[in-house]
């Protein structure tokens, strides 16, 4: 029983650490919120620090490191709300490997910056392969792949898609199975769909035929990359609720109404304990989808739905609070805590939102005990 | 990151499932009404068979009878316990969390004394310590311990809440020895066995109509002064003691009570359109989710204890979680399955009545709160208006607040 970090875990997640500070990331939020184009470009950081391979296989010229080790550094991205491409990158490489293709060791080198045309695998209710809608609850019939590989169909509100140079798509074959097709974004249309919280670029991505590349991947394979989209985006919440903590517990210190620190009321208290609650759960969490991912497979779904869902909450909870915390200032572009009010926002709708990932859970329990029955 | 045994523990894990597999006819039923004495003897006796095959005490050191072994030991234990379906150790109290004290703070007399009896469950024993006025702020107990000229003393008071009293040999009290001192420093921690002159044992009944604890009454009660625990005017710190295992022992035995998200699930899961509600699904869900992270919680506590470390914040949270979790599961189940749900006989109708007790047990959500915010955080104290005055004029003051 041991669920300490490795000394190499330790390093990866102090380097990400020393290589986002290098960039007034949050500084750059609140600029980019009038224009864009004061978003410091993290892609050569990125690329440096060797993240692009991280999931790839040594062999194939990468890391070969695990799910776990990319959540820490997702967990450091989401700190300091650096605009990284890595929520679509690195389940994209991750299809890549395992498929064996071509485009592994450019993408290790930076030469390629993929993303995940991520689509959600069937559950115990639904039968099919289905991927974000423009707009509404129903979710979106996943693209089709021919067995030449061309794709047909779209996807809305897919991570980095406005700078993407390919588009790893998840999708269904002739017979209604899971597949999955490498294609180039010029052979794509994409209209940018990045608003509300400028550090994260999305984009609705169409294919009319487009030529793309068959992937060798089983639909295992393929859900598990939808999963490792959940973990990613609940590891780089957590992150985002740590920085909102801190900002709370300062302010709640330094903040002084009837001759008290508010920190001292209960209702000040509380409220942030909830938040650290709700952060220590999703941690626990954090482990298990990293245990799971590295040994224990068939958990994988669930403990990365319960991580996304637990996360989700925590950074629901923990943007409002801190706002709430800081009083008027909280909700003026005066302070920070309304960029992270901003990611938690579109967080919680990205990737099937966070009521999907509970339903998941949920799906998953009752999938575990048919398959106990039988 | 690992979560398997050593080989250590593995080969420790299957001579524990071994032998409770041989043993396990011999189990008592897992639950049971706490008035019914033969079922408690029957608990007795099976942790008398524990403790001598070395599965009771496992952390307590060999000399007392113990294992000498680590928490990860006892969880293992714990867990094949749980997956046997069989009931562990009648005194959980004991074991857990007073003999814990005595070996920290006791006497050798005391040592050998009643540490023995406790294991094998000769001697249950029980936790004295709140009181009809004194239970968040357990410092204010008014309880009364008086010396007498021979050097024993005289105790009178009322207990209140103390579970399992009625079939204990022994207890833990903390009194007031020194009113004129100030709150926290007036106090002393005593052995007091649980039958005699000056002591009346009171059921108090519970939500579910059982009475698993008690009210305690003491009048010139008369101990020696060789009971006393970690000296006369020290028993504050003999009682953090108490609370810091008691914590351990609700955060690292959750899972023994059978908060389980894949049990809450099954139930769940045997109603069919429940299986396809979506509100039922968010709501099992959500508590899934806290309870498996409760089940990672307590791993990361035991990775600290297990290097020496002090868990962190998470496990002084894990109550809080679990409670609501279980809370919310059985509000779930019954939504479910229908008022059959509180019928007695239900699998459901004791937890869903034991729960709202289990908040305020070993500390309150509120009372929780505060002490992470202080202690973790470091949030700063509220005002408070006890500080740096004898507890006698303190209770002076309460009173005049009360009728003005
Ligand atoms: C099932 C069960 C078993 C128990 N077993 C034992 C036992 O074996 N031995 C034993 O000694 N005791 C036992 N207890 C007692 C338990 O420790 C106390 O009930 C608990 O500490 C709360 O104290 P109280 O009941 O006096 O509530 P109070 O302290 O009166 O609290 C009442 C309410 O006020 C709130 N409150 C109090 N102070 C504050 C504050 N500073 N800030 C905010 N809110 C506050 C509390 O949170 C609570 O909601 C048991 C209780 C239960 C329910």
């Amino acid at each position: 029983m041991n669920l300490a970090l490795s000394d190499e875990q330790e390093f990866l997640r102090d380097a990400a650490k020393g290589a986002l500070a290098r960039f007034k990331t949050v500084e750059a939020a609140r600029e980019a919120l009038e224009d864009p184009s004061r978003l410091p470009d993290l892609w050569s950081t990125v690329v440096e620090a060797g993240w692009t391979g991280l999931l790839i296989s040594e062999e194939r010229g990468g890391a070969g490191l695990e799910a776990f080790d990319a959540m820490l550094v997702l967990e450091e991205c989401g700190k300091v709300l650096a605009p990284t491409p890595l929520l679509g990158l690195l389940p994209a490489s991750y299809l890549l490997d395992r498929g064996g293709d071509e485009a592994c060791r450019a993408v290790a080198d930076g030469e390629a910056r993929p993303t995940l045309v991520a689509a959600r695998p069937p559950g115990d209710l639904e039968g099919g392969w289905t991927v974000e809608a423009a707009s509404g609850l129903a979710r979106a019939e996943a693209p089709r792949i021919a067995a030449d590989g061309s794709v047909t169909g779209s996807a809305a509100w897919v991570l980095d898609a406005p700078q993407a140079t390919h588009f790893v798509v998840v999708g269904t074959d002739q017979a209604g199975n899971g597949a999955a097709s490498v294609v180039e974004a010029s052979a794509a249309t994409v209209q940018d769909a990045t608003r509300y919280d400028a550090t994260r670029a999305l984009g609705h991505v169409s294919f009319d035929g487009a030529p793309g590349r068959r992937l060798d991947v089983d639909d295992g394979q393929l859900a598990a990359a939808w999963y490792l989209g959940q973990a990613l985006l609940g590891a780089e919440s957590l992150g985002t609720v740590q920085t909102c903590l801190t900002m709370s517990v300062q302010y709640a210190k330094e903040r002084f109404t009837f001759g008290r620190a508010i920190g001292s009321y209960q209702s000040i208290k509380h409220e942030i304990t909830e938040v650290l609650r709700k952060q220590e759960n999703a941690r626990s969490l954090a482990f298990y989808a990293g245990w799971a991912g590295q040994d224990k497979p068939e958990e994988f779904g669930l403990a990365a739905s319960a991580f996304r869902s637990s996360a989700g909450h925590a950074l629901d909870f923990a943007s409002r609070s801190n706002i709430n915390v800081h009083g008027g200032i909280g909700a003026t572009w005066e302070h920070d805590a309304p960029l992270f009010f901003r990611r938690a926002q579109l967080n919680r709708r990205l990737l099937g939102g966070a009521h999907d990932a509970t339903d998941r859970i949920a799906g998953e329990l009752f999938a575990a005990q048919a398959a106990a029955a039988a | 990151m690992d979560l398997n045994d050593t080989p250590e523990q593995a080969a420790f894990r299957t001579n524990v499932r071994s032998w409770l597999e041989d043993n396990k006819a011999d189990a008592p039923a897992a639950s049971g009404d706490s008035g019914d004495t033969a079922w408690i003897d029957s608990r007795r006796a099976w942790q008398d068979k524990l403790a001598e095959a070395g599965l009771a005490g496992l952390t307590w050191p060999k000399e007392f009878g113990g294992q000498g072994l680590g928490p990860i030991e006892q969880v293992i234990v714990n867990q094949e316990i749980a997956s046997a379906h069989v009931p562990g150790i009648l005194d959980v109290i004991g074991i857990g969390m007073l003999g814990p004290c005595i070996i920290a703070h006791g006497t050798d007399e005391q040592k050998s004394r009643y540490l023995g009896p406790m294991l094998h469950g000769d001697e249950v024993w029980c936790q004295l310590f709140s009181e009809p006025a004194a239970g968040s702020d357990l410092a204010a107990v008014q309880t009364r311990a008086i010396e007498n000229e021979d050097g024993s003393y005289a105790i009178t008071g009322q207990k209140v809440w103390t579970t399992n009293a009625q079939f204990s040999s022994y207890g833990l009290i903390l009194a007031r020895t020194s009113p004129d001192k100030h709150k926290h420093k007036g106090l002393t921690m005593f052995i007091v066995p649980m039958e005699g002159e000056g002591i009346t044992i009171r059921g108090l009944r519970q939500i579910s109509g059982e009475a698993e604890f008690n009210e305690v009454f003491f009048d010139d009660f008369v101990v020696p002064a060789e009971n006393v625990v970690g000296g006369v005017d020290n028993g504050w710190g003999t009682a953090l003691t108490v609370l810091m295992y008691e914590r351990l022992t609700i955060g690292l035995g959750s899972e023994g009570f059978g908060y389980r998200s894949d049990r809450f699930a099954e139930a769940v899961g045997q109603d069919e359109a429940a299986k396809s509600d979506p509100e039922v699904r968010q709501r099992l869900g959500d508590l899934a989710a806290e309870l498996l992270a409760v089940r990672f919680t307590s791993y990361r506590t035991l990775t600290a204890l297990s290097k020496g470390q002090i868990p962190g914040p998470e496990s002084g949270l894990a109550k809080v979680t679990t409670v609501n979790a279980a809370i919310a599961a059985g509000e779930l189940i019954a939504d479910v399955v229908g008022p059959e749900a509180l019928d007695e006989d239900s699998e459901w109708a004791y937890m869903i009545s034991f729960l709202p007790g289990l908040k305020s047990a070993g500390g309150t959500e509120a009372i929780l709160r505060n002490t992470i915010g202080e202690r973790v955080l470091g949030l700063p104290p509220e005002p408070r208006l006890d500080k740096g005055i004898p507890f006698s004029e303190l209770r002076a003051k309460e009173k005049e607040a009360v009728s003005a």
